[in-house]
């Protein structure tokens, strides 16, 4: 049953991932954008398989409520049918595809040589007051800098969407 | 004898059937309530204007939600030139799906939900977060300007409001301990008094934070006074303008639902969920009458809130647009976090 | 063969892939920016995977500063795209070519 979960979940993301980049149907970033939300949609359900019930949640809540909203929204106002019938330019296809191929190489040579196999037996549940608790002792003074770091873009977003930019 | 309903179910059937069982009563309990809620809506707004409603088909015009139905499902599907089919199509799903999917975490009586997450609340508001976009795209690929300008709106004012929403959740989150909804109505067994609304001791705003989240749920669920997204007067129809027949019908569904949704979640949340106001009369709340006289209180509350949803709505003029965004960004979120940093002080100072 | 670490690494190494293909292949800044999006949700998997595996939350701790570094991320970059949009008019990369406005 688990199994069958992972292979699911495992090709959906996959698949529309996929989709993102390369829609056969339609070059529009609107349907890239949809798909990326089943894609973040498909990846919690391998975060929950992972026993990460808060991440999962999270992640939804933040990709697919926020970050994709934000991405729609700044779609719909530059409106961009003009760009969708530009060609793909096959040079910059086959090189990237040689690039990818190169790391994608490189990835699973290190995970054949890597030492998994003593760490077959997972034990760690992800619950929301151990995730707490660790990320308010050990990990307080990052959580603080993260806290900055969001005050620091809301600022910068502040900034940058004026309208007489200098 | 059972233990419970659900346990009397679970000795039945497997787990994904149990599954199956329960989404199937939510489905048809959220096409049941949207079609009577129409009907209660209509009734009490005639009743505000001291007319008698609609009357003509069935006893008090029962029947007429049925006859709506029929209406809407035999009209015909139209898709206007230059719009975006696939999204046009998808959007009122879109909208439709992630409210079934949080009905499911809704504790509705004791052991009785369709799934006990530990992450309830989290993913409430985690599929909640997807309607805006739904009615995003809905607007946008309408590829009509007044459908437009609503999307735009509704997303302003969606995000304005999620925040002093998520405060208060987070208020209520410190003050339970826990984001498992069941485990949030068991904390406040008892009478009335006990319930999370009138816990004055852990935080005497607790009343205010009621209204803070019920305020931010008329906001997110578009309703009057905050209905800017379909503003008939100004905005034809909003987002919806485009659509006709069944993708209208859906929508205006799903709005039911939203609205069901966050009353259910004021109750579970605020109220007491399945708790009876005068503690509990009956003694053992596990039996099957105890399960059912819980899911009886349930229903009185959540109702009740509904009820006072269409009351708000035929009671208060629509508010401006920049009014709706102050409201958010200068009221509620400075109360909220003062709710918040006051609960977190009291609990830390004399609840340890 | 029960799914294992390795499983979740491929996948992650796969998603991975296709998020850098994204890049170097489109032409959008949007959808460029939406591989980019990709790719840090292939690491946030590895990374909750390697923390199930290896009984260690550290990795879930990680998950949540990758999420909201990429929440800031987004709204700096979408921000960064509509002020050269209104400059310029364009969201493609090939457009853009001089550093002057």
């Amino acid at each position: 049953m688990q199994d069958a979960l992972f292979y699911t979940f495992a090709f959906l993301t996959l698949m529309f991932g996929f989709l993102v980049i390369a829609n056969p149907f339609s070059r529009n970033p609107v349907t890239s954008a949809m798909f990326l939300v089943l894609t973040i949609i498909s990846l919690a359900g391998l975060f929950v398989l992972l026993h990460a019930f808060f991440l999962a949640a999270v992640q939804v809540l933040v990709y697919a409520g926020a970050v994709m909203v934000l991405f729609l929204f700044v779609i719909m106002l530059l409106d961009l049918k003009a760009e969708e019938r530009r060609k793909i330019k096959t040079l910059g296809v086959v090189g990237g595809l040689i690039s990818t191929g190169a790391i994608l190489a490189i990835f699973l040579s290190s995970l054949l040589k890597a030492p998994l196999g003593a760490t077959q037996s997972p034990v760690v549940e992800g619950g929301t007051v151990a995730l707490a608790k660790l990320l308010f002792t050990q990990y307080l003074l990052p959580f603080e800098i993260v806290s900055l770091l969001l005050l620091v873009a809301i600022v910068g977003v502040v900034l940058l969407s004026k309208k007489d930019l200098k | 004898m059972f233990q419970s309903l659900n346990h009397l179910i679970s000795a039945w059937w497997p787990e994904p059937l149990r599954l199956i069982l329960f989404l199937v009563g939510i489905m048809s309990f959220v096409g049941l309530n949207a079609a009577y809620l129409v009907w209660v809506e209509r009734k009490g707004a005639a009743r505000f204007q001291r007319r008698p409603g609609p009357t003509e088909v069935g006893w008090a015009g029962l029947l007429q939600p049925i006859a709506d139905a029929a209406k809407l499902m035999s009209k015909q599907l139209i898709l206007p030139a230059g719009v975006d089919a696939t999204l046009f199509r998808v959007a009122p799903l879109l909208m439709m799906s992630p409210v079934l999917m949080s009905l499911a975490v809704i504790p509705w009586g004791r052991n009785l939900a369709a799934c006990n997450l530990n992450v309830g609340l989290l993913m409430i508001f985690a599929f909640g977060s997807i309607n805006v976009m739904a009615i995003m795209l809905g607007g946008w690929s309408s590829r009509n300007k007044y459908a437009i300008i609503s999307a735009a709106r509704v997303v302003s004012q969606n995000v304005a409001y999620e925040i002093p929403m998520l405060l208060v959740v987070i208020t209520m989150i410190m003050v339970t301990g826990t984001m498992n909804l069941s485990e949030i109505v068991i904390q406040q067994s008892g009478a009335f008094w006990h319930w999370n609304i009138f816990r004055v001791w852990i935080n005497p705003l607790m009343p205010v934070t009621f209204l803070i989240f019920f305020t931010c749920m008329l906001a997110e669920t578009n309703r009057a006074p905050f209905d800017m997204a379909e503003a008939e007067s100004e905005l034809v129809a909003g987002a919806y303008t485009e659509y006709s027949g069944m993708g209208f019908g859906v929508f205006f569904m799903a709005e039911y639902a939203n609205i069901l949704l966050g009353c259910a979640l004021a109750t579970v949340l605020f109220l007491g969920g399945w708790q009876s106001p005068i503690g509990n009369l009956l003694g053992d709340s596990q039996s099957i009458v105890g399960v059912l006289f819980g899911v009886f209180w349930f229903f009185v509350k959540m109702y009740f809130l509904v009820f006072s949803v269409v009351w708000i709505r035929w009671t208060f003029p629509r508010t401006q647009f920049y009014r709706l965004l102050n409201l958010s960004w200068k009221i509620l979120i400075p109360i909220s976090l003062v709710t918040l940093i006051l609960s977190s002080a009291m609990i830390k100072l004399f609840h340890q | 063969m029960t799914v294992g670490l390795e499983h979740y690494l491929v996948v992650s190494a796969l998603l991975f892939c296709l998020g850098l293909l994204g890049v170097i292949v489109r032409r959008n800044l949007l959808v460029i920016y939406m591989s980019l999006e990709l790719m840090l949700n292939a690491a946030n998997l590895a990374l909750v995977a390697f923390s199930r595996f290896t009984n260690n939350l550290d990795g879930q701790v990680f998950v949540f500063f990758t999420i909201t570094v990429a929440a800031a991320e987004v709204s700096v970059g979408l921000a960064l795209i509509v002020a050269l949009y209104r400059k310029r008019q364009t969201a493609h990369v090939e457009d853009l070519t001089t550093l002057k406005l």
